[in-house]
């Protein structure tokens, strides 16, 4: 019997099939690398392919030139410099060139700037700037247990958009009608793997601060324990963010046969619990507070109005390592390797102009 | 003379066998009309099975078994429809996605919580239940009808003990509807493993060890008894009742296939205890090992340690420790 043409017609279903639900296959060739004692299948898999996609993809921008620290300071030079008045003249033009190539390489000084007045506060994308390098600032020196030494500019994030485009917001779609319930989960979610798990996981995680340990301590219920399958299935959500975000597995961070055990976890679990804090800090204290800030254009907040905030894949994008491990410290340690000197606070003052520019090739988030 | 026809050698049925049309043994008559559907041979049937399609005997609890199982079926599918929004190209697309879920930890075991809020999915559950436990009883009677063993309905209840374990008795246990498994493809397969997570790995749980034992037990039984039987099926050997009356040269040839590959082997008769018993002990251990988690014992792998059954590995970490006891104050 000739086998063949069914065959054949099988498999194409098959593949019309997973093109039409959109299914994620990693093809072969696969590299796996062993990090766990043998016997217990601790391999981290990559797809070489997407490796290779990555590193032509994650290459750190040159700078434009080496910053002289000597010199008058940018703040007897500039008006209206709080935050950068500390450096150099030479270091904040430097600094100043960059930002633009890392954040509005089209529309250039006027993203930010009114160019008739670059001292003005007018634009509101030069408070959310501002903010931004405090922040940039906060990562370097507050969280070295999971940036390092390597540390993060704004490239880490924007790669040349000024809206990066790797973030996460509220996301309720598709809206159920009033009596399905599919209790915030069940569909294709965008933040966690393209899973059935809880859609908003981030929320309470990076956000908000709920318990994601859900295992029990002892053999036998003590009554101490007390998540159920259902919170298992949250803190799932948030290790699938992280696990699509980093491009890697569960065993790069855990021994499976006991994900909580810590003895057993590599050195990497200890940086991605840093890395959890870090950005649920930077949610809560940076980006959250700047919402009022934000046109209501569909391209700036999510769908429900929120801030579009940091995930584990805004710096890492697909990489264990954002750029695959290249410092661009530097070059920019006066400007974004430590704090500025004086505390000055942002004012967060809503209806500032926007820039005039293009939304063109922008991701609309809103509808 | 043996008779060596190609059609035997092939994998997939070859021949069909047709009778003519039968209606079966007579009912008393008020039973007569629970048996329906006026019977018709049809080739693609015949290909995997009896060519012959009907009568089904439906009667009472076989009617009101389907009726059950039309309305959670119904349920389900209308929840996953209510999920995105009536949208019939995204309940296409997202069907593997979609599920009913069970009501959330802040209901506790309350019996009806709001509909919207897991009211649905107890609902669809006992009508589920209900459908299944009637056909449970109709299969049952069936068997006494036609003066058969009742080994299809016991084994059948060793499923519906699983069942009922999964969906009712352990969340009954844990005062929980939020420990029950939703309905639907991938997120029961979500539950799956986040139960797994949950309670410390079940993989070292002793009832899913034998549960899997069994299982896949079930599947070695099962391929190498139809092997077996194919195998000599040239000789006659798919007449099996035949041959359990009348030992030929299929089963000879059989027995001492095994005889001689592993030194023993099953019979005619006991091979199919085998099957059966594997079969049952598959969800009845798996029953027993789900009924024991997060009531008896909240980590497996540390139950394991307890016990012994943990195999060691070397510290291969030492630098790392739980970063809460480590950074002080930062949670």
């Amino acid at each position: 019997m000739n086998f063949a043409i069914p065959m054949a017609a099988g498999a194409a279903a098959l593949l019309g099939i997973a093109s039409f639900v959109g299914v994620d296959w990693d093809a072969p060739p696969v590299e796996s690398e062993q990090v766990g004692y043998r016997g217990t299948g601790m391999y981290v898999t990559k797809d070489a392919a997407e490796a290779e996609a990555g590193r032509a993809a994650n290459v750190v921008p040159e700078s434009p030139w080496e910053p002289d620290p000597e010199g008058d300071r940018a703040r007897d030079v500039y008006e209206n410099v709080p935050v950068l008045g500390h450096l150099s003249d030479d270091e904040f033009t430097q600094f100043m060139a960059s930002i633009t190539e890392w954040v509005s390489p089209e529309a250039g000084c006027a993203y930010c700037h009114n160019v008739e007045n670059m001292a003005s506060d007018e634009v509101y994308t030069k408070i959310v700037a501002r903010r931004m390098i405090q922040m940039n600032q906060t990562i370097n020196v507050s969280w070295p247990q999971h940036v390092g030494a390597v540390g993060v500019t704004c490239y880490t994030c924007h790669r040349g958009n000024p809206v990066p485009q790797e973030v996460w917001y509220k996301d309720i779609e598709p809206i159920p009608a009033s009596r399905g319930y599919r209790d915030g989960q069940n569909v294709v979610g965008q933040f966690n793997g393209n899973s059935s798990l809880p859609q908003n996981a981030l929320e309470d995680y990076l956000l908000g601060d709920m318990e994601i340990r859900v295992h029990a301590d002892t053999a036998l219920p003590m009554g101490t324990q007390t998540a159920t399958t259902k919170e298992t299935e949250n803190t799932w959500s948030l290790m699938m963010h992280m696990s699509e975000s980093l491009g890697a597995n569960c065993v790069t961070c855990h021994n499976s046969r006991a994900f909580n055990d810590w003895d057993q976890s590599p050195p990497q679990r200890v940086t991605a619990w840093y890395g959890i804090r870090m950005a649920r800090q930077l949610n809560v204290e940076y980006m959250e507070p700047l919402t009022p800030l934000f046109p209501k254009d569909g391209y700036h907040l999510g769908p429900q109005g929120d801030i579009l905030k940091i995930g584990c894949n805004s710096c890492h994008q697909g990489v264990q390592k954002p750029l695959y491990g290249v410092s661009m410290m530097e070059d920019y340690s006066a400007s974004l390797g430590t704090l500025s000197p004086n505390d000055y606070e942002v004012r967060i003052v809503p209806g500032l102009a926007a820039p005039e520019m293009s939304t063109r090739g922008m991701t609309k988030f809103g509808r | 003379m043996l008779n060596f026809r190609p059609e035997y050698q092939n994998i997939f049925t070859a021949i069909q066998v047709r009778g003519h049309l039968e209606e079966g043994m007579p009912l008393p008559d008020n039973d007569e009309r629970s048996r329906v559907g006026k019977p018709y041979h049809n080739y693609w049937a015949g290909k995997i099975g009896n060519a012959q399609i009907g009568p089904i005997y439906l009667g009472f609890l076989g009617s009101l078994a389907l009726v059950c199982g039309l309305i959670a079926f119904l349920i389900i599918g209308l929840n996953m429809l209510a999920s995105v929004g009536w949208s019939p190209i995204q309940f296409v697309r997202q069907l593997f996605w979609l599920a009913l879920e069970p009501p959330g930890p802040e209901w506790g075991f309350k019996i009806i919580p709001p509909l919207n809020e897991g009211g649905w999915w107890i609902i669809a559950g006992f009508f589920l239940t209900a459908s299944v436990l009637l056909w449970w009883v109709r299969t049952y009677r069936r068997a006494v009808a036609l003066g058969l063993g009742t080994h299809v309905p016991w084994a059948f209840a060793s499923a519906i003990f699983l069942f009922l374990v999964l969906g009712f008795i352990r969340p009954l246990l844990m005062g929980s509807w939020a420990e029950a498994v939703p309905f639907g493809i991938f997120p029961h397969l979500d539950w799956t493993a986040s139960f797994s997570i949950r309670y410390g790995n079940l993989y070292y749980n002793p009832f899913h060890c034998l549960s899997i034992v069994f299982l896949y037990g079930s599947v070695l039984l099962f391929a190498m008894h139809g092997a077996t039987i194919l195998a000599v099926s040239r000789y006659g050997g798919e007449r099996e009742l035949e041959q359990i009356f009348d030992r030929g040269t299929a089963t000879e040839r059989a027995a001492l296939f095994w005889r001689w590959t592993m030194g023993f082997n099953a019979t005619m008769e006991s091979v199919h205890r085998w099957a059966w018993w594997f079969a049952v002990l598959t969800t009845l251990t798996g029953g027993i090992g789900i009924l024991l988690t997060g009531t008896v014992v909240d980590n497996w792998y540390l139950w394991g340690i307890k016990h012994g059954i943990v195999a060691p590995v070397p510290d291969l970490y030492p630098t790392v420790i739980d970063p809460l006891l480590a950074a002080g104050g930062m949670k």
